[in-house]
């Protein structure tokens, strides 16, 4: 299969649906830059500004990007870093050293990824050093010795910031930050995070020199832009190979945004969370469906989608529960309903069943206790029931106090679709009183 | 590569990028699972394309989520790693198992002992500029659920492994809780979310029917997997559990066959003959309080003498001394009665005690609902001492059985170790131990039992 661009070629189906998963793939799977980050235009040339001065004119400063989930602050470091690199002088000047909070859990491996980053294995050898202070400024004094007279400027950019702040005595954001402050080597700390509150855990030593420039991501998008950007995500690029193929592609998607079922789901998609974490998994869901059989993305394939997204993961397991489980799931209900939510042990919902099962004079439920017992744990081994105190040691298990953990809707939502569900059980969980 | 559109009947994995005979063997081995196979082989796309980071699949205990993605991954050759959360005691074996099935053992070598995260991404990312993925490698973690219980960081940098090693790889999540209890505080990289329904109870006994001994015929094995279900269906519907049943109870089962008392086609007999044997089953073997090998003995026992089979759960063989039961008895009557009914239950004269006072039945939940109570050494004495038939000294003996029951855990001692003067202890045997026990020493425990006036 040749993948060279041929302009207005036509290609078999086959290729161009392979096509198409590939460009869109690379978009909403590895989260591939766009060629202008949109929403953000004024961070961006903010960001840029900053980091220019440090790369340029060798320029000390610290910035915090800060905003929710999937709302875009990796993306607009790797654009502005994708502008910034552009420039030939900083590209040959400017060394990055990226850490994350998730693998350097503590500020000796932190600072160990930092010489590696830093291609300055060599440099440090067997050298043991009295504290963590020394050993940075070793690092970016080993910097400044070269073939250039001054230093050059170093990006350090902190991804999961907030995680930094536990490390102990933060050590790592205080000498990053004193670096930054005094005139050494001239460095710009970026971090990245998604704590709005991300200030209040830096101790007072570590605050003081932090420059409290913040740059926030806050969405402020419309239903008709994040209508627009589904759009756009799923529309081919100009050069696609099969010209063709990628004018219907586009007007399929058109109509599909025009659709008026579409936009209510997308509508309910917005109303609940509008980063575009969320709406790629969403448009994940609706590629999926597309093949050879089937080349565009018809509106059935996006309700479909949203009903995987928004399906009641608790409902579902319900479903799987033998009866015998869903009707001690009905008895807690009920206690939960007599005692207001007071937690409950093994034995009360063990007597509950069975007033339920005199009522009915019907011996097909018929279990021994240590049977109840087994589908009582297998409901706390998915942890639809769980413990009061976790300290267990001490009381036998039928009196160990447990809590209901699913809500009475989804209780009756599970009831309704459950298989072959006997009416009497259907009778007594709709009933008001056990 | 072929492009291949399934249209063979009993297969719904269509339109996927493989050949026909490969996609037909994989539909084979996972009966009433074609669906799933299906949405994951379409979310997991052409081999050299992305995937998504993460996906998380969840559903019942047996329905098949790992045995559908070993398939998959197998027969299709996928590069891919399976490790099994219950056996990486350590994160080292899991990071070691993941790069010996990416890069071989020279690459798992290079780990330093007791890696961290930082180490496992910086040889991950080293080997991958070496040999850059061609096709989408896939991690697959069993029992994700265990990864809550390791370090905090573990899970969060595993979904967004593709982004931190910048490699074509997609983690499958395998777990049998909700994704709800997952999520860490701050929030995470939300992974794809998948379920696998529970098999229905027609999809049970296709399933179970092929397992059938080739010296049966498949009616014979379906009807009697039929009146398996029906025993177990409403209690149990893991498959493992009910495949376990069937393979223990069929040779019961075909007895009378191949004693010549039934035909076949006897169904009806069949089943008057199975049943209580059935039921008997799951008092014991589906409680696992015998081990099949018990079970099996058991079966030849009874043929033998007609003597009563029973579980652990039947608790008659714990030997105790005299005072023993009786110490037991009365810390029993201690837990589970009030303190004040103790006069009316205890002392021989004890005056009036008017019958409506006594009876306060706006207690509503019994004692034996809420559990037992804690009591003083004191109350246990003296109940012990009253409910004996003669007079017995308090000497150290007694105290000495006293610890001895805390031991043997019928009792347990509620306050601290160093209050010596006035401990305190909860009875932690259930109902029918402690009946069995007074019917040993001819005592009446229900005519003591305020719960049950």
């Amino acid at each position: 299969m040749s993948k060279r661009k041929l302009t207005d070629a036509h290609l078999p189906v086959g290729e161009c649906i392979t096509q198409v998963q590939e460009i869109l793939r690379e978009r909403l799977c590895c989260q591939k830059l766009p060629d202008r980050p949109e929403g953000v235009e004024a961070q961006h040339k903010h960001l840029l500004e900053l980091l220019k001065r440090t790369a340029v004119h060798g320029e000390s400063n610290s910035v915090l990007i800060v905003g929710p989930r999937g709302a875009g602050k990796t993306m607009l470091l790797k654009c502005v870093l994708r502008d910034l690199l552009e420039d030939k002088e900083v590209q040959k000047n400017l060394l990055q050293v990226h850490l994350n909070g998730l693998l350097q859990t503590d500020d000796r491996i932190a600072l160990k990824e930092i010489t590696r980053q830093l291609h300055l294995e060599n440099a440090v050898g067997d050298k043991v050093f009295g504290s963590f202070a020394e050993n940075l400024a070793f690092l970016l004094e080993a910097l400044k010795k070269g073939d250039r007279s001054s230093s050059r400027p170093v990006l350090f950019v902190l991804d999961e910031f907030d995680l930094f702040a536990h490390h102990k005595n933060q050590t790592l954001l205080y000498n990053l930050f004193d670096v930054s402050q005094s005139a050494q080597a001239p460095i710009a700390v970026v971090g990245i995070t998604c704590r709005l509150d991300v200030l209040e855990l830096l101790e007072k030593r570590v605050k003081s020199r932090f420059s409290h420039r913040q740059i926030h991501l806050l969405s402020s998008l419309t239903f008709p832009q994040y209508l627009e950007r589904v759009r756009t995500q799923l529309s081919l690029p100009d050069d696609f190979p099969d010209g063709k193929f990628a004018e219907d592609w586009n007007a399929s998607v058109k109509t599909l945004c025009e659709d008026k079922s579409v936009e209510d789901v997308l509508q309910r998609h917005f109303n609940s969370s509008k980063d575009a974490r969320s709406m790629h998994m969403l448009l994940m869901f609706c590629l999926s469906r597309v093949s050879v059989s089937r080349p565009a993305i018809k509106p059935a394939d996006l309700l479909e989608a949203s009903r995987l997204c928004f399906a009641d993961a608790k409902a579902n397991m319900l479903h799987g529960l033998s009866i015998l489980e869903l009707c001690l799931i009905i008895a807690m209900k009920h206690l939960n309903d007599v005692y207001e939510g007071e937690p409950f042990n093994l034995q009360m919902v063990h007597n509950e069943f069975k007033k339920f099962l005199q009522r009915k004079s019907n011996s097909m439920y018929n279990f021994d206790q240590p049977v109840i017992m087994k589908a009582f744990e297998h409901l706390q081994q998915l942890e639809l029931i769980r413990p009061v105190d976790s300290s267990s040691a001490k009381i036998q298990r039928e009196y160990q106090l447990m809590r209901l953990m699913i809500d009475h809707s989804q209780i009756m939502e599970a009831l309704q679709k459950y298989p072959q569900c006997p009416t009497d059980v259907k009778q007594w969980a709709m009933s008001a009183f056990g | 590569m072929v492009v291949v559109v399934l249209g063979a009947p009993g297969t719904i994995l269509r339109s996927v990028w493989y050949e026909e005979e490969r996609l037909l063997r994989v539909a084979q081995q996972m009966p009433c699972r074609e669906v799933q196979a299906g949405m994951l082989l379409s979310l997991m796309g052409q081999p050299q394309q992305y995937s998504y980071p993460s996906i998380f699949i969840y559903g019942h205990r047996a329905s098949g989520k790992s045995h559908v993605m070993h398939v998959l991954l197998k027969e299709l050759e996928l590069p891919h790693a399976t490790v099994s959360c219950v056996e990486c005691v350590s994160v080292a074996l899991l990071f070691e198992q993941v790069l010996l099935s990416f890069f071989g053992c020279d690459a798992a070598s290079l780990l330093p002992r007791s890696p961290s995260l930082s180490d496992f991404v910086r040889i991950y990312r080293q080997q991958c500029s070496q040999s850059p993925a061609k096709q989408t490698r896939y991690i697959v973690m069993e029992k994700a659920e265990l990864l809550r219980d390791t370090d905090a960081n573990l899970l969060p940098a595993l979904l967004r492994l593709q982004e931190l090693v910048e490699d074509n790889v997609t983690i499958i999540l395998l777990s049998e809780i909700v994704w709800d209890k997952f999520r860490p505080n701050t929030g995470c990289f939300e992974p794809l979310l998948l379920h696998f329904p529970d098999y229905s109870k027609g999809e049970l006994q296709q399933i179970l029917s092929q397992d059938r001994h080739p010296s049966y015929t498949a009616e014979f094995y379906s009807s009697y997997i039929n009146i398996l279900l029906g025993v177990f269906y409403s209690v149990c519907r893991d498959l493992r559990e009910l495949r376990h049943l069937a393979a223990l109870n069929f040779s019961k089962f075909c007895e009378p066959l191949a004693e010549g008392k039934v035909k076949e086609t006897d169904t009806h007999k069949l089943w008057r003959n199975i049943e209580p044997h059935l039921k008997k089953a799951m008092q014991t073997v589906y409680l696992r309080e015998v081990s099949s090998l018990q079970w099996e003995q058991m079966q030849q026992m009874e043929e033998k003498e007609s003597g009563a089979l029973r579980g652990l759960s039947a608790h008659t063989h714990v030997e105790l001394p005299y005072y023993s039961k009786f110490l037991l008895i009365a810390a029993y009557l201690a837990s589970y009665n009030p303190a004040r009914t103790d006069k009316r239950f205890f002392l021989k004269h004890h005056g009036k005690i008017k019958k409506t006072n006594f009876l306060k039945k706006n207690e509503k939940t019994s004692n034996h609902l809420l559990g037992p109570k804690p009591f003083p050494l004191d109350r246990l004495l003296a109940i012990f001492y009253s409910v004996v038939d003669n007079r017995v000294a308090p000497t150290a003996s007694i105290f000495s059985q006293i610890s001895s029951l805390v031991t043997l855990q019928l009792l347990t001692q509620v306050s601290h170790d160093d209050q010596l003067d006035a401990p305190k202890y909860k009875c932690a045997v259930s109902m029918d131990f402690i009946c069995a026990i007074s019917r040993t020493v001819n005592f009446d425990i229900v005519k003591y039992l305020y719960d049950f006036l």
